[in-house]
């Protein structure tokens, strides 16, 4: 990787769910996964739907209807965490597995705890993915501050998706030039000891933040310059239109739906 | 891949809101207190710094084994922007983390942004504030110690929260936090230690200039120590289900070595006792700083 122009996880396309407005997106995408965590362990049927529902949005989005699975994977290694849920003590033993000098038994209750949770964590990954691949990242943000975020924090997070590839690029240089330093014969063991590793890696990072340091101040002068007040400003008038409200209480009913669904069933 | 961020469905609703209200609380004081004090110049300043954690985090370094340390960032934000603007620079990362990269998520946030942005800027910050008028090796070195005990601070909260939330059982997920934050809190303190050091030499005038009260020093103390009393957790049931974290990736970059000296921070002569862990910590503690001291004679005798 020379330069870091990979970041950016919008999709450019026209259709219904690009056109709506980020607030309802945002709103609706914490919505669902608030509600997955609602849901109780091993409402299968409720998963189910609010998978369905998912897989009805990326087709709506224009991205192909398993856009989100494909991309979801990267989130799977975290997952494995929640292995030990599968012995909770409480349930009727399944199995019993000998492993070196532990015995363990998976319990039926461990069992649905560990596949709702795994479940929970992968339709949430999903949502995160189809909103921010629906959204360009600046309107998200003008979402987060029209939905009462704080201003300096807005402001904060549009500085650092602007400057996030420059300095990103930044520190890809800094790790090229150690590396161009740091010949090795192959089979021999080349460098410094570790303490001094760490010690060049600090350097790296001081050096980074030098940088970054230097440029914020450039950047300061520049942006006053050009009349800056403290805060960004936009020509989009980011106003609720019919259809924001039509599918902002579609996409309620279906959340509650599937709610009803995960307590009734 | 960073141990830290909790993804969406490992927390209980309950747990997870109610940390987004003691972040919203925080993230709002700091938005408070910025906009009031600082000014609008520092604005980019703390857009760009974010940008820097960001790309900071990408700075590794090969430890053994293939597996690598890497530097979370947050105790040297807190260090150089003091403690307020700390906290508004790591919740812009972790929001971008999570919004762009599905690094943690966004249900989960609230409870991210407190372990990696209010812990860490309160124990980081709180602690280097103890001991800014010390001499310089010293100070570099407190430093240190104060990345290394953000981390673990951290790591113990994260993994109470997974405990709450009856997602993994307390035996397995404290022993396995902090062992493997043991270790990658002294990559965090060593790169903190070098990072100030290398700062303080090229230029002097950013010296890191005290921006918060007392208090920040005793909730620091405080919660640090909170990290070492409950330490004795780590011990209380060494059960088979350590393994079966650890066989399943928890462990990854504590496998080999270093790991088996203070296994389960217990002292094998002392038997499982809570004094034994409440020493172990301590001795770990105090191998952490001085590497950590070590490290900033040895930088300071450069200059």
């Amino acid at each position: 990787m020379t330069h870091a122009n990979l970041f950016d996880r919008y999709h450019a396309a026209d259709s219904p769910l690009h056109r709506l407005d980020a607030r309802v997106k945002v709103v609706v995408g914490v919505g669902f996964i608030l509600g997955n965590a609602l849901l109780p362990d091993g409402a299968w049927r409720a998963f189910a739907c609010a998978w369905g529902a998912l897989l009805i949005a990326n087709a709506r989005a224009g991205l192909g209807v398993w856009f989100t699975l494909r991309r979801s994977f990267l989130a799977l290694p975290f997952a494995l965490a929640a292995v030990s849920a599968l012995f909770l003590p409480a349930g009727r033993p399944l199995t019993e597995w000998t492993l070196g000098p532990w015995r363990l038994t998976p319990t039926d209750l461990g069992l649905v705890r560990f596949l709702s949770i795994l479940l929970r964590s992968w339709l949430s990954v999903q949502a995160a993915i189809l909103l921010t691949a629906t959204t360009p990242f600046p309107d998200l943000i003008h979402a987060l501050e029209h939905l009462r975020l704080p201003r300096v924090l807005t402001a904060v997070i549009a500085f650092l998706y602007r400057y996030l590839f420059v300095l990103t690029d930044e520190a890809l240089r800094l790790l090229r030039a150690r590396q161009a330093r740091s010949a090795s014969l192959p089979g021999r063991r080349s460098g410094g000891t570790l303490p001094w590793r760490v010690r060049t890696t600090g350097h790296l990072a001081g050096q980074l933040f030098l940088r970054s340091y230097e440029r914020a101040d450039r950047v300061y002068q520049a942006m006053l310059a050009r009349g800056y007040r403290g805060y960004l400003r936009t020509l989009r008038p980011h106003r609720l239109r019919a259809a924001d409200w039509r599918a902002l209480a579609l996409a309620a009913l279906v959340l509650l739906w599937i709610q009803w669904i995960g307590w009734v069933y | 891949m960073q141990p830290l961020h909790i993804p969406d469905g490992f927390l209980s609703s309950t747990i997870a809101l109610l940390f987004w209200l003691a972040s919203a609380v925080m993230v709002g004081l700091a938005a408070r207190r910025s906009e009031r004090g600082l000014g609008e110049r520092q604005i980019p300043l703390m857009g760009v710094m974010a940008a820097f954690i960001f790309a900071a985090q990408m700075l590794n370094f090969p430890v053994a084994g293939g597996t690598s340390g890497h530097f979370l960032g947050g105790a040297l934000a807190a260090i150089l922007l003091g403690p307020w603007a700390g906290i508004l620079v790591m919740t812009a990362v972790i929001a971008v983390q999570a919004l762009l990269f599905q690094d943690g998520g966004l249900l989960a946030m609230g409870a991210n942004i407190f372990n990696m942005g209010v812990v860490t800027a309160l124990v980081g910050y709180g602690l280097y504030r103890l001991g800014r008028n010390w001499p310089p090796a010293a100070r570099l070195a407190w430093a240190g110690l104060a990345g290394w005990a953000a981390t673990m601070s951290s790591a113990l909260l994260t993994a109470l929260q997974l405990w709450l939330s009856g997602t993994i059982a307390l035996q397995v997920v404290v022993p396995a936090m902090l062992g493997v934050h043991a270790f990658i809190g002294l990559g965090e303190g060593a790169i903190t230690v070098a990072a100030l050091g290398f700062i303080e030499r090229v230029r002097p005038d950013l010296q890191p200039r005290a921006r918060g009260g007392l208090a920040w020093t005793w909730g620091g103390l405080l919660l640090a120590l909170a990290t070492v009393m409950l330490a004795p957790l780590a011990s209380a049931h060494p059960d088979g289900l350590e393994r079966v974290a650890q066989d399943f990736g928890f462990f990854t970059l504590a496998q080999d070595g270093p790991y088996q000296l203070l296994a389960g921070y217990r002292l094998p002569f002392l038997g499982d006792t809570p004094l034994s862990t409440v020493l172990a910590s301590a001795i770990g503690a105090l191998a952490v700083f001085g590497v950590a001291f070590w490290l900033g004679r040895s930088l300071r005798g450069e200059s």
